[in-house]
């Protein structure tokens, strides 16, 4: 399902002392089944873009085209969209209300008016998604799981609804490297599964440098950048100059070639750092 | 008396946990160190934290601050004047609606008069660089900024250690570095003892002393050299080293010959440098 972006600007209190300019004519194009990374800090828009994906934000003016539909039309169901756009907000972990998860799960694909079979398939596979056994866990309350736990629940309430596209605020926030790393292999896994387009907010270059096909870089209200992490870590000084790390690797390859010395510059794992450096090692007759 | 937290022997149990969340922890924070706690969640970290000014009464054992043992009821505010806490969230630790007075609020209760108070406050707001802040209300400032004024709020009750449970874990980079920069200052510049409860390696890295803590013990314990060069061990219970340590670590498994403990990209340029 595309999602293509157009001339999107977006004002918020026009026209009052507390005006401000969130988005300013942003052009982003979102193909099927990508995986994308937006970064950006705080304050630089991402979170009022995200918000208009889905149409909780409207534009002040642009466009916002999904699956071929503008969703900003008249007469377009927005409850529809939301189905097919499924936004993780950060600290999800915050709107579980239910007593039970199997019932917190269950709300969303409730309100759809599904009949209850399909209801308690669709939370069986949720749950399962984000890695945690249905019939274990789904008679607990949410409130007793750890914190990582209780955001792979909220995860999978988004999940129940069957969403498309998957957009997820800040996941990883307040995790240990642990549960970090959880959450990551799960959306990864999820995405290979559900082949679903996966949009991941962060301010991590290298929590998703490695995971993510594509990553547009926010900055005061504008894309300034967008492309393969490859591509977009070439502008380092760039990234650099707004206050957006590359990951240290990528920092590491780029100062060596400085040097003078031979290494190819757009690696972005330590594993392809450690090649890189063992093929240069190796010329010299080093290793 | 030893100007010191010292934790002997200290084990201590939630209510209706089975099990202990710390078990026999001994250590010494010595007056002036900046030490950062490490450890996977869980892993009884926030709880030595609350062990240390006396917020939690060990189980078994005893903690002392300056010699004060914090199972004494009566030492209590002494101990917490000494040692002040910075918390994860600052929202939940600001109660004013102007900054100098979120500020003033700890002096204040303690008693300390209004001149003194004035004095406290411009002081610690120019420690933490928010003096021009000072007239604003709090929910118009970054997380990082609101974290410097509950830092700005501790500092104005004169402790001489700071206790901090992972206090830019919900900041982004640019927050948490503001944060970090205050926090290295109050050490280095102010000379109050921090201890540092994060997850960001990074941030361990610029302590004098690494604390690593795993189902309630501490495992390890040393220089930030010290213990990021035990790579593997690090790994297997969960935590994070810094991109280019690990990549030392593999290239000498692969025969390179590089310090085990490289710790920043400076470093391993200069390592890699005649390798290549």
């Amino acid at each position: 399902m595309p999602i293509i972006v157009k001339n999107l600007t977006h004002v918020y209190m026009p026209g009052t002392p507390f005006e401000s300019v969130a988005l300013r004519d942003v052009n982003w194009n979102v193909e099927d089944g990508e995986f994308w990374g937006l970064i950006g800090h705080t304050g630089s828009g991402k979170s009022t873009l995200i918000q208009h994906l889905n149409g909780l934000l409207k534009p002040t003016s642009g466009e916002v085209i999904i699956d071929g539909v503008n969703i900003n039309e008249r007469g377009v169901n927005l409850r529809e969209i939301r189905q097919k756009v499924g936004l993780v907000f950060q600290y999800p972990e915050h709107q579980l209300f239910e007593e039970t998860v199997e019932k917190d799960v269950a709300f969303g694909p409730k309100n759809l008016g599904l009949p209850e079979e399909e209801v308690t398939r669709r939370v069986r596979e949720a749950l399962e998604l984000v890695g945690l056994k249905y019939d274990e866990i789904k008679d607990r309350s949410p409130f007793e799981l750890s914190g990582g736990q209780m955001r792979r629940v909220a995860i999978a309430g988004v999940l129940a609804m069957k969403p498309k596209v998957l957009i997820l605020d800040e996941p990883t926030v307040g995790l240990d490297p642990r549960g970090r790393d959880e959450i990551l292999r799960q959306i990864v896994r999820l995405r290979e599964k559900q082949n679903m387009t996966v949009i991941l907010v962060s301010h991590s270059m290298e929590d998703i440098a490695k995971l993510v096909d594509k990553i547009a870089v926010m900055h005061k209200g504008r894309m300034v950048e967008s492309g393969t992490p490859r591509q977009v870590f070439k502008n380092y000084k760039a990234l650099a100059s707004i206050g957006l790390d590359i990951p240290q690797v990528t920092h590491l390859m780029i100062k060596l070639k400085e040097k003078g010395k031979n290494v190819a510059t757009d690696v972005l794992t330590v594993e392809e750092a450690e090649a890189e450096i063992l093929r240069a090692a190796r010329g010299k007759g080093h290793a | 008396m030893a100007a010191e937290i010292l934790a002997e022997g200290v084990c201590y149990r939630y209510s209706q946990a089975p099990d202990m969340a710390l078990k026999d922890v001994d250590l010494r924070i010595r007056k002036g160190e900046f030490v950062a706690i490490i450890g996977p969640n869980g892993s009884g970290k926030s709880t030595l934290a609350k062990l240390f000014n006396g917020l939690f009464v060990p189980t078994k054992g005893k903690v002392t601050v300056d010699g004060l043992d914090t199972r004494d009821r009566d030492n209590v505010w002494k101990i917490r004047q000494k040692a002040g806490m910075v918390f994860q969230n600052p929202d939940n630790q600001i109660v004013a609606t102007v900054v100098e007075e979120d500020v003033a609020f700890g002096p204040e209760n303690l008693g300390v008069p209004p001149e003194e108070i004035r004095r406290r406050v411009d002081e610690a707001l120019e420690i933490v660089e928010l003096k021009d802040f000072a007239q604003k209300p709090p929910h118009l400032l970054s997380g990082g900024q609101k974290q410097r004024v509950a830092i700005a709020g501790i500092i104005a009750m004169r402790p001489d250690y700071i206790i901090m449970d992972e206090p830019t874990a919900m900041l982004d980079p640019v927050g948490r570095k503001e944060v970090i920069n205050t926090v290295k200052r109050l050490n280095r510049e102010e000379g109050k003892t921090i201890v540092l409860i994060t997850h960001f390696m990074e941030e361990a890295v610029e302590a004098d002393r690494v604390i690593v803590m795993s189902e309630g013990y501490v495992i390890m314990e040393g220089s930030p050299r010290e213990i990021f060069s035990k790579v593997d061990k690090l790994k297997a219970i969960g935590l994070d080293i810094p991109q280019v340590t690990e990549l030392a670590h593999r290239l000498r498994g692969r025969g390179l010959t590089i310090r085990n403990d490289v710790l920043t990209i400076d470093e391993m340029v200069e390592c890699l440098c005649p390798l290549l």
